[in-house]
């Protein structure tokens, strides 16, 4: 087990440099004066080209470039914004907001997909069975954009019963933003508790439990229901690290200042430090999530061994 | 399951390395091809599939509105505005309404219908052809060229499809890559292609490391045929059901994902006409005037329901397991 996580450790390092490097590359390669692009219209004295072509590397090759940007980021400088404001101050002003974001929305997908994919699952081909089948594949269809919208204006305008931008109520206008970045996961997890539930339903150790005359609410609950939720859990953990990152639209319609806003503000204004330091964040929570999982399914289920 | 199909190649493949052993001398016979097939037993079960026919009416409306949008926009051009009818509600003349500017909104949401099948296609070629081929290395040849492989798909996998198409779409212009630097339909859908090939490739990878070691692969080996024979005759006919499916529910994944960077901003830019283009102008006046977010945003929503419902009816006809 040990040997296994240390082993799955070293093999994220070149994942989470790959894609740092990447996303870098692409924000740092333009082709264009940084210098001038900073000065706008006002004219640039030669002395301070120097200057800042010196103290940003900008004549070297880009990866020295980049390995420049990796020591200052291993002593905690993710550099500055134009503005002279360090990178850092942003993400702990924003991350919030999306931790917040996250953990609503992680809670709806949760809670109303694993109860939808249970009653689902127990009985199927009922009604409920169709109707979830069904409206989960309407809600993957909507595309989070229309869903915004839509949410703002029946839940938000023409019923009124949720603030419909930014963060000024709290918690409570997380729930309209939340609900909608989970609905996509929601329906993925309400369709794999139901198949697993299914398959579970037919084990031989559920028969086992029924024959020995058990009542049906333990062996749903304590039989089938407990293996059945070992994918669910840990599609939900792997979802956590992707919702971190998945944010851009939700937080742009709702006008919620986290990380996503804050790095599609950064990428129109080509605010390449924000850029590269928001993205390496999402990334490292990405590849985090996916560790943690890999490792949880082994605790969850013995049945699995690494070693 | 005996694939009248493999014997032929394999007899194909002996004749080609001038053996003829008898190993593969059919037992079964060769030319009486017509037996219940992978292909014919899918075929009926999707018949029998309403949310298929659904999917597949869906499709069938959007594709014809992309070939022919004058027909469903009734004749009228996108690009005739008169300021006077800004924002009108939908009437029985003009079923949409009209836009900020006055056009008919009927036409312009019609119209938009082109550049979307034209990303979606094009984006999932690319995807296609990226992911068979470095899936299909990566599974054959195993060992370094795997590992190197499978970490480049988990880097581009760590990065969300928006978020890196949406980079590379902002500094795309700026640079003198061909293609990427045009800001049309192709950039858009170059975009989300390099961004969106790591599950074709890892759907690939998985059936071939499933093939490569079964018997008529040996036997085909053992009779002389290259490696590129193999793959291509012998190992990938087996991933086109996994493949099929992915592409059709992928489609409609990136025709979403197009409009959403058009919306943001980086993807198509007027004059061109596109849903995305058309969902944030109306946001402004989503008060005021809510038709301008809610139709083009209800068309886009069908137009890829159609492409999940025919990708979720095509694996359960194609999953063997599901059978009973």
């Amino acid at each position: 087990m040990g040997r296994y996580v240390a082993r799955r450790l070293l093999l994220t390092i070149p994942v989470l440099l790959g894609a740092s490097f990447l996303i870098f590359a692409m924000v740092y390669a333009l082709p264009g004066d940084p210098i001038r692009a900073l000065a706008g219209d006002r004219p640039v004295s030669p002395a301070v080209v120097k200057v800042l072509t010196e103290r940003f590397h900008l004549s070297d090759p880009l990866w020295v470039q980049y390995w420049e940007y990796l020591k200052a980021l291993l002593s905690g400088d993710l550099g500055t914004d134009f503005r002279g404001r360090p990178v850092l101050d942003t993400i702990e002003r924003t991350l919030p907001v999306t931790v917040k974001l996250t953990i609503v929305a992680v809670v709806f997908e949760a809670i109303i997909g694993i109860v939808a994919g249970v009653l689902a699952g127990i009985r199927r081909n009922s009604f409920f069975d169709n109707l979830v089948l069904v409206s989960t594949t309407v809600i993957v269809s909507i595309p989070i954009l229309v869903l915004a919208f839509l949410a703002q204006l029946v839940l938000g305008l023409k019923l009124g019963w949720f603030p419909i931008a930014g963060t000024r109520d709290g918690l409570y206008s997380y729930v309209l933003p939340g609900l909608v970045l989970a609905s996509g996961s929601l329906a993925y997890v309400a369709r794999l508790t139901r198949t697993s539930i299914a398959e579970n339903m037919r084990a031989d150790y559920v028969r086992t439990a029924r024959a020995k005359g058990l009542p049906n609410r333990t062996v749903i609950v304590r039989h089938t229901l407990r293996n059945s939720l070992i994918p669910v859990v840990t599609f939900i953990g792997a979802d956590i690290g992707a919702l971190l990152g998945g944010a851009i639209v939700t937080e742009t319609v709702f006008n919620l200042p986290g990380i996503g806003r804050e790095v599609f503000d950064a990428v129109r204004a080509q605010e390449g430090a924000v850029v590269v330091g928001i993205v390496t964040l999402m990334v490292f929570f990405f590849i985090f999530f996916n560790l943690v999982v890999d490792v949880l399914y082994a605790v969850l289920d013995p049945r699995i061994r690494y070693d | 399951m005996t694939d009248p199909h493999q014997q032929l190649d394999l007899r194909k493949d002996e004749v080609e390395a001038g053996t003829t052993t008898g190993l593969a001398s059919p037992s079964v016979d060769v030319t009486d091809s017509r037996q219940n097939s992978l292909w014919s037993d899918a075929w009926r079960s999707l018949k029998r599939n309403p949310l298929f026919w659904l999917g597949a009416s869906f499709g069938l409306v959007f594709a014809l509105m992309a070939i022919i949008p004058q027909v469903f926009a009734r004749g009228v051009d996108p690009r005739a505005c008169d300021l006077a009818n800004s924002k009108a509600t939908p009437s029985s003349e003009h079923w949409f309404g009209y836009d900020v500017q006055g056009c008919d909104y009927l036409a312009n949401v019609v119209y938009g219908a082109r550049n979307s099948l034209i990303i979606g296609i094009f984006a999932v070629l690319v995807v296609l052809v990226l992911g068979v081929i470095m899936g299909a290395i990566a599974g054959f040849y195993g060992g370094a060229t795997d590992s190197i492989l499978s970490r480049i798909a988990d880097i581009f996998y760590a990065l969300p499809l928006i978020l890196g198409a949406l980079v590379l779409l902002r500094v795309g212009p700026s640079t003198d890559i061909p293609i990427l630097n045009t800001r049309g339909p192709g950039a858009v859908a170059l975009a989300l292609a390099l961004f969106g090939w790591m599950t074709a490739m890892r759907l690939v990878r998985s059936q071939v490391i499933a093939v490569k070691s079964s018997d008529y692969v040996a036997a085909a080996r053992a009779m002389g045929a290259s490696d590129m024979r193999i793959l291509v005759r012998h190992i990938l006919p087996n991933a086109v059901a996994p493949v099929l499916v992915y592409t059709t529910i992928t489609i409609g994944v990136l025709i979403a994902a197009e409009a959403t960077l058009t919306y943001l901003g980086v993807g198509l830019q007027r004059p061109a006409i596109s849903w995305g283009l058309q969902i944030e102008a109306g946001q402004d006046s989503i008060r005021s005037a809510p038709h301008l977010v809610l139709f083009p945003s209800l068309i886009l929503t069908m137009t890829v329901m159609a492409f999940v419902m025919m990708g979720d009816a095509l694996r359960d006809a194609l999953d063997p397991r599901q059978r009973s």
